[in-house]
Order: structure tokens, then sequence, then C-alpha cells
């Protein structure tokens, strides 16, 4: 779409949409939000730059095939499942790393369910991606 | 089915490899290995050995080792060495050599697990791993076509027999309460008398018989025959088909007895015996020959195991052994003249015995037994046969009868596919005749002296494995005696009847062949064109419904979808009376009546709108109204999710959809109207349910559960995202699989229409 308005929005609407999808990502655990609904915050970020600018533009600024983006999320989300099972327990069992965690503080909470969540969020992105990229270039 | 097998690249000056001489170690440790046990199983010992697999489903990997199991482990295993070391000079310098040894092993460890597993699940994985294996190894030859039809006859029958041995087992574990066979075998009065017992029999039997080749089933065997001789003479002769007479066997204590299992096994295993023996007689390919006579033994032995007298199981594990001794090395022996003559015609060969001196000497002692004169096992098995049948409560003189006939015919047939090759004038071959090497005749020589050694030595045999398998069979401990001489009695009778018809149609088999080959070719359809004619079928019906469902046009496919949604749940609401109407309205506030006019509005003006890019925006409207419905009653993730997705399809459709054509209104109005019903349907029904759904008390269950545990051991608040990531993230987890292998697979449709496209 040659829209000049558009093609010039989009850079910093793109950026914040990538930004806002990994904080949503990020707090998705406590509020409203999660791995599926940053990553297609992100899709949507990168749909508007592929229909402004162009599907080759923005696989240069992907700089990954989105093919393979989806199979790493799929991977670690496999990965993150698999964890558990190394000290015995059933698959997919959240492991919780609280870090820094002493003298009553909460500390820094990572755990497998997170690295889940970042799996669901780059299947969805990848995805979408490739969904999305391939129509622009088909048409 | 005439001719030989081809051996590929094999050429019989090719030498074998010491490589592939290794694979004869496993299978020589296993059988050591098995022989060292038999002082304890002889002794009335029963080894279990095992650990949990699926404990939630009592599924657990555990071994049985009792008599029965360990005798048909040492078969296999100690058939299997001689086998490994026979194929490795057969097929030298084949190029695909180390892949069949591969499999040939593969399939020796998936049988010696078939008949050790203590669990029913695990039996039933090894059963399957035998026929994929037997897949692989009949198709061998995968450039013939005959071999892959024959591999996937295979395959499909015993598969199908399998699959109806899974629903069986399945009943046999909730009926008995427990999977484990040593515990299902000492309950074998509550089985047979459980509600149950009727459908497990049938199922149990489908799959016993199909594997194990009885009539009508019988015909995958000799088709099988497309596989390499050494894989026929173990798979087809002591092993593989011999599965299903091991899962009648191991049964027997608990589904035997009835007089429901001892008509059908009687009457099946007679049929077969007989029919298979008549059409050994038929052949002049001395393979085929074989193959029909171990589907004879197969025949016989599921009689012998419809009885319940300890003297009919004892004439079953009896002739069990003696058949793996002798067919096996027959099979061998017609390897060996294959190979060194080039054919396997009856007709074509005789007076081979000057050439191939030893093999001649394994042909006669094992035809010998086979055709059951003494002092061979196969005489004493032959006599125990008539002893057991006469001993058959049902009908013993129908037993006797079949038993005597097809044994009369096995004379008739040792005779010519053992005897007759190796005597009288020679006759010209394709190639000249030459001697085995070590490894070819070591096996035939073994097997068939093991045969005459048991037949002057009984007690050995019977003291070692006939006791102690008996024993499992019958359920409990049972004095098994072998003798070459019983006296003179009415079996001893009939083994003089057997021996002196069998004579007779030797003499005059050549003409009985003619006969037998006008009357098949009289015969308006064989087993194996009806095979072909119920595969053309299911083509045929796959056909017709891929051309009803999979038109290719989209419209059609939401028809469908929709057609089959709005019956399928619609009749669920009647049959299950779900169809609530409320008392009454529910008080809604203004902006609750604002955002149902918004959907409706949407959906209206989708309906309606004159251009594809109005109907996607009026789409997302009905969408953004959905999410907005979801915002009103506190669920922020769902409408999050539903708002995002609902921009991604307006601009994904936006993307296809303005290339495309101006919409044009369908004119086929009639069409129109369906769709309009089937919409106007699904509404109803769907609006129905969900009404009927909020009218009925919700189950808090699960929702309590969620909202109390969420915080202290998912460590979250937001119940959406734990329940997603944490508590069913093995869900979640099929899901973004399939979100990922759907956009691959699109992917792969998209592309592939440009590639089309440009060229």
């Amino acid at each position: 779409m040659k829209s000049l308005i558009l093609r010039t929005a989009t850079r910093p609407l793109a950026a914040l949409m990538l930004l806002f999808s990994i904080y949503m990502l990020w707090r998705g655990h406590n509020e409203p939000g999660g791995g599926f609904i940053g990553g297609l915050i992100a899709a949507i970020g990168y749909a508007l730059y592929a229909i402004s600018h162009g599907a080759a533009a923005a696989r240069r600024v992907l700089r990954v095939d989105p093919r393979a983006i989806a199979i790493v999320g799929l991977a670690l989300a496999i990965f993150a499942g698999l964890v558990p099972a190394f000290s015995g327990e059933p698959l997919f069992t959240g492991k919780w790393l609280f870090l820094g965690d002493y003298e009553g503080g909460a500390g820094l909470p990572l755990s497998t369910v997170l690295l889940f969540d970042i799996g669901v969020y780059l299947v969805v992105l990848g995805s979408v991606l490739t969904l999305v990229l391939a129509l622009e270039e088909e048409a | 089915m005439t001719g030989t097998e081809t051996h590929g690249g094999g050429k019989p000056s090719s030498e074998p490899t010491v490589l592939g001489l290794l694979w004869v170690l496993p299978a020589a440790i296993l059988a050591a290995l098995f022989a060292t046990l038999i002082p304890a199983v002889a002794a009335g010992e029963a080894i279990r050995v095992g650990f949990e697999w699926v404990p939630s489903l009592g599924v657990n990997f555990s071994l049985l080792i009792d008599g029965l199991s360990l005798t048909f482990a040492l078969l296999i295993s100690g058939i299997g060495v001689l086998i490994v070391l026979y194929s490795n000079t057969y097929l030298a310098g084949h190029p695909q050599l180390g892949r069949f040894q591969l499999y040939l092993f593969l399939f020796m460890l998936s049988m010696l697990g078939l008949v050790l597993a203590d669990n029913l699940i695990t039996l039933f994985v090894f059963w399957e791993l035998t026929t994929v294996t037997s897949y692989l190894l009949i198709g061998f030859d995968h450039a013939s076509a005959k071999a892959r039809r024959s591999a996937l006859q295979a395959l499909l029958l015993t598969g199908a027999g399998g699959l109806a041995l899974l629903a069986g087992l399945i009943m046999l574990g909730l009926a008995a309460g427990t999977f484990e066979l040593s515990e299902i075998l000492v309950n074998g009065e509550a089985i047979r008398a459980h509600a149950l017992y009727l459908p497990i029999l049938i199922l149990v039997l489908a799959g016993a018989f199909t594997k194990s080749a009885q009539f009508p089933f019988h015909f995958w065997l000799p088709n099988a025959m497309a596989a390499p001789t050494p894989v026929s003479a173990y798979l087809h002769s002591a092993t593989m088909v011999k599965a299903g007479i091991y899962l009648l066997a191991r049964m027997h204590p608990a589904l035997g007895g009835t007089e429901v299992w001892v008509w059908t096994l009687t009457i099946f295993g007679a049929v077969t015996a007989v029919l298979a023996s008549i059409m050994a007689l038929r052949q002049t390919d001395l393979k085929l020959a074989l193959a029909y006579t171990t589907v004879m033994a197969l025949g016989t032995l599921t009689m012998f195991l419809g009885g319940t007298a300890t003297v009919a199981i004892a004439a079953a594990m009896t002739f069990l052994i003696v058949h793996s001794f002798y067919k096996a090395a027959l099979f061998l022996v017609v390897g060996i003249i294959d190979h060194g003559t080039g054919t396997r015609e009856a007709d074509r060969l005789r007076g081979l015995a000057r050439a191939m001196p030893i093999t001649a000497i394994a042909a006669a002692v094992a035809a010998l037994s086979m055709a059951g004169f003494p002092p061979f096992l196969g005489f004493i098995a032959k006599e125990l046969k008539y002893e057991g049948a006469l001993a058959v409560a049902s009908e013993p003189w129908f037993v006797a009868t079949a038993a005597v006939s097809a044994n009369a015919m096995m004379v008739a047939v040792a005779g010519i596919v053992a005897l007759r090759p190796f005597f009288g004038k020679p006759l010209p071959t394709p190639k000249a005749p030459h001697e085995a090497s070590f490894a070819m005749w070591i096996g035939p020589v073994l097997l068939a002296a093991l045969g005459l050694l048991f037949g002057l030595a009984p007690s050995v045999i019977a003291d070692a494995l006939v006791q102690p398998a008996v024993s499992a069979v019958v359920g409990r401990e049972e004095d098994v005696y072998l003798a070459l001489w019983h006296g003179i009695n009415l079996p001893l009778m009939l083994s003089l009847l057997t021996f002196a018809l069998g004579i007779g149609l030797y003499i005059v088999h050549r003409r009985v062949r003619a006969r037998l080959a006008r009357i098949e070719a009289a015969l308006p359809i064989s087993a194996d064109e009806a095979w072909d004619r119920l595969l053309d079928g299911l083509k045929w019906l796959a056909a017709i419904q891929t051309r009803l469902l999979q038109s290719g046009v989209l419209r059609n496919y939401l028809f469908i979808v929709f057609s089959t949604l709005a019956v399928l749940v619609g009749a669920t609401l009647l049959i299950a009376g779900g169809v609530r109407i409320p008392q009454a309205w529910p008080d809604l506030l203004v902006k609750d009546w604002a955002v149902v006019a918004l959907i409706a509005a949407g959906g209206i003006l989708t309906v309606f709108a004159k251009s594809r890019l109005a109907a996607i925006c009026a789409l997302g409207v009905v969408g953004i109204g959905v999410a907005l419905v979801f915002v009103m009653f506190g669920a922020p993730d769902v409408a999050i999710t539903q708002l995002l997705v609902e921009t991604l399809v307006v601009v994904l459709v936006a993307v296809v959809m303005l290339r495309l054509p101006f919409l044009e209104p369908d004119r086929k109005t009639v069409r129109r109207r369906f769709d309009a019903v089937l919409a106007v349907i699904v509404g109803v029904v769907t609006t129905l349910t969900l009404i009927g759904v909020v009218q009925g008390p919700i189950d808090r269950t699960i929702p309590d559960f969620f909202e109390a545990a969420s915080v202290p051991e998912a460590h979250g608040r937001n119940i959406v995202n734990v329940v997603l990531v944490d508590f069913r993230a093995l869900d979640t987890f099929g899901e973004i699989a399939v979100v990922a292998a759907a956009a691959l697979g699109a992917y792969a449709l998209i592309r592939g229409v440009r590639k089309r496209r440009q060229s």
C-alpha cells in the first residue's frame, strides 16, 4: 500500500507494539496477558509493517524465517515441559526459581512456565507471520 | 507363484561376510540364556520379571517364563540362530544383507517379547511389532510387485486381526480386573462366567485365526512365500504364524473349555487342516507345497487346542515342537535346492542326492519325521494326536477322521517335497546342482537330527519342555509321558492306515494333482481374488466419499461442517432433553442491549454487504461485539485475544480478498436460501445449547480448584494464563503444535499454488 502516512506512522507504531507485546507476555501470569496475546500483538505489528512496506522489507527487519521462529517456539515449549521430567516429576510440572529470594524478598520469579509461555509467544508470532508474509508475497 | 525369487545382486559365488556372522551372536546368547532356565521351569517354577510401564493404566513391562513361553522362546531363539547363519550365506553379496539381518533380528526380538509378555498390553505391542517386522521381511524384495502385494496383504489381514485382538484384550483385562496374564490365568472360572466372555472370545479368536492363517484367512500365508526362503523357514513355519497358536494356548486356562471354544476351534482347525493338505497336494512349487502343509499344521494345532483332555494338549505341544524342527529344516532344504539348481518345480527336480548328499540326508530325515514314521519324533506326535483325537469329548470321530486324512496327505507331500527330488534319474536343471556350504546345510542337518534324537529319547524333551508346556496350557501340573511304543492299540492302527493311505496317494499324486488343478480352475473365486475384490470395493467407497465430501469448494466444506454441527448438537440436545426455556427474561442494562444490537447489526450487514471489504469489516464488528461481551462479564484475557484475533482476521482476509474480483452476488438463489436456512438452524441450536447450559446448575468444582490453587501452587493471579501454561500446559502444547503445523501446511499450499502458476 503506497500510503506515506501509513508508512511513516508504522515504524514507531510497530516498535511500540513489539515492546508492548513483550510487556503483555511478561505480566501475563498475574494480569491479563500471556504468550498467546503477546504473540498476536507482535504479529500484528509485523503484519502492519508488511502491509505498509512490503513483505520483502518485513522479512529484512525480521531477519529470521518466521517458520524457524514457530519451530524454535515449539522446541522451547517441549523443553519447558521436559525439564521436570529430569527430576522424576510428571511432564509440564511448573518448576520455579525465585532469583535473589532471601530474607523475605519475593525475588525474581523465573520458571519453566515462563519459558513455556515464551514458546507459545514465538509459535503464535511465527505461525501468523508465516501466513501473512506468504499471502503478501503471493498476492 | 512359481519359479525362484530374485536374489537381488546375490550371486552364489559371493562370499559370506564375517560381519554378517556377528548377528548370530545375540541370537545364540539369547538361546543359551533360555536354555539355562529349563531346569527351573521343568521343576514347575514360573519366573516373573518386569517393571512398571504405565502404572496408571495397569500396563507393565512384565515377563512370564513358564513351560509354554519357554518352549516358544527356545524354538524362536534356537531356530533363529540357524536361520541367521543360513541367510548370511543364502543372501551373500546381496546389497541389502545388513538390512535383512536387522529386520530378522528385530522380528526375533518382537516374537520373543510376544511369547514372554505377562501383560496383555505388552503382549499386544509385541504382537503388532511382529506384524510390522514381518511386513518388512515379506516385502524385502521390494522391487517385485508381487512381494509388495503379499507383504501388504499380510500386514492388512494380520493388522485387522490385531485390532480385534486389542479390543478383546482390553475387554479381557477389564473383565478380569487386571492386565497381568499370570493373574488372569488362575481366574478362568470368573472370566468364563463373565457377561463379556463371548465378545472377548470372538475378538481374541479373530486375532489368533488371522495370525495363524486359519480358514478363511489362510491365503496370506502361501502368498507370503514371496519372501526370501530363510524368512519363510523362520516366520512361516516356526514362529510368526505360531503366534496365534501361542495365543490360543496361552488363553486356554482363561477362555478355554467352554462349548463355544471347543466347537469353534475344532471346526475351524479341522476344516483348515484338511483343506490346506488338499491344496498342498495341488502345488508343483516345493515352497508353496510346504507353505500349505504349514497351514495344515496350524489347523491341526488349533483343532487340538480346542480339546480339553490333557492328551490332546500334549499332542498339540509335541506336534508344535516337532513341526518347528522338520518344517524349518525342509524350508531350508528347499532354499538349498533353489539356490543350487535355480528351480523349485517338483517335476523338474530328480536325483539330486548324488550332487548334494548331505542335504539329501537331512531332507530324508526331516521328511520321515514329517510323515510320522518311527523312530522319529513325528511318529510320537502323530500317535499322540490320534490318542488325543479319540479323547476329544465332543466328536472324537470327526476329529480323528480329519487328523487321519490330513496326516495321510502329509505323508504324500513329504514324499513329493523331500524325497522325490533327491532320488531317481537326474533331470537337467537351470543350474548344475551342487552341495551347499557348511553354513547352509548345518541348519537342516541339526534340525533333522533333533527330530531323530528326541524320537529315540522322547523322555528328554517330555520332561524338559512338553510337560511344563502342557501344565501351563491346562493350568495345573500334569504328567506327560512320551514313548515310541504304546502297544497295539487304536492309535497304532490309525497310524498304519495313515501310512497306507499316504503311500497310495504318493503313488498316484500326479493324477490327483491334475484333478485338483481342474477343480481349482472350475471354482468361481479363490480367497485371494475375493481379498482383491474387497480391497477394490474399499477403494471405490473411499473414492466416492472423497468426491462427495472433498469437493475443493470452500462453501461446500463450510456447509458440511455446519450441517454436521447442527445435526449432532441438535440431536444430542433433543435426546438428552437439554432444551430449557428460561422462566424470565434476564434484566439487561441499556449497554448490554447496545452490544446485542451491535452484534446483530454486524451480522445483518455481513450478509447483505455488496462488497467484500464491507462484509469483512461488518464481520469484524460482530467479533468486536463478542469481545465486548467478554469484557462485560469479566474475562479480559479472552476479550483481548478475541479482539486481536478479530483484527488479524480482518487484516489477513483483506490481504487475500482485496486481490479478488468484486463480489458478485450469488445468482443461485436456491443455494443462498439453503445457506440461510442452515445458518438459522445453527444459530438456533447454538442459542438453545447455551441457554440450556446456563439454566442448569454449574459445577464449580474445577473453577473452585483453580481459584484456590492458582496462587499457592502456580504463583500466578491470572487464572486464565495459569490454566493455559501450567495446569493444562499439555493441552496448550497440543494447540500450539497444531497452530505451527497448520501454518506450515498453509505455507506449503500457498507456495505450491505460486509455483504451479509460474510453471
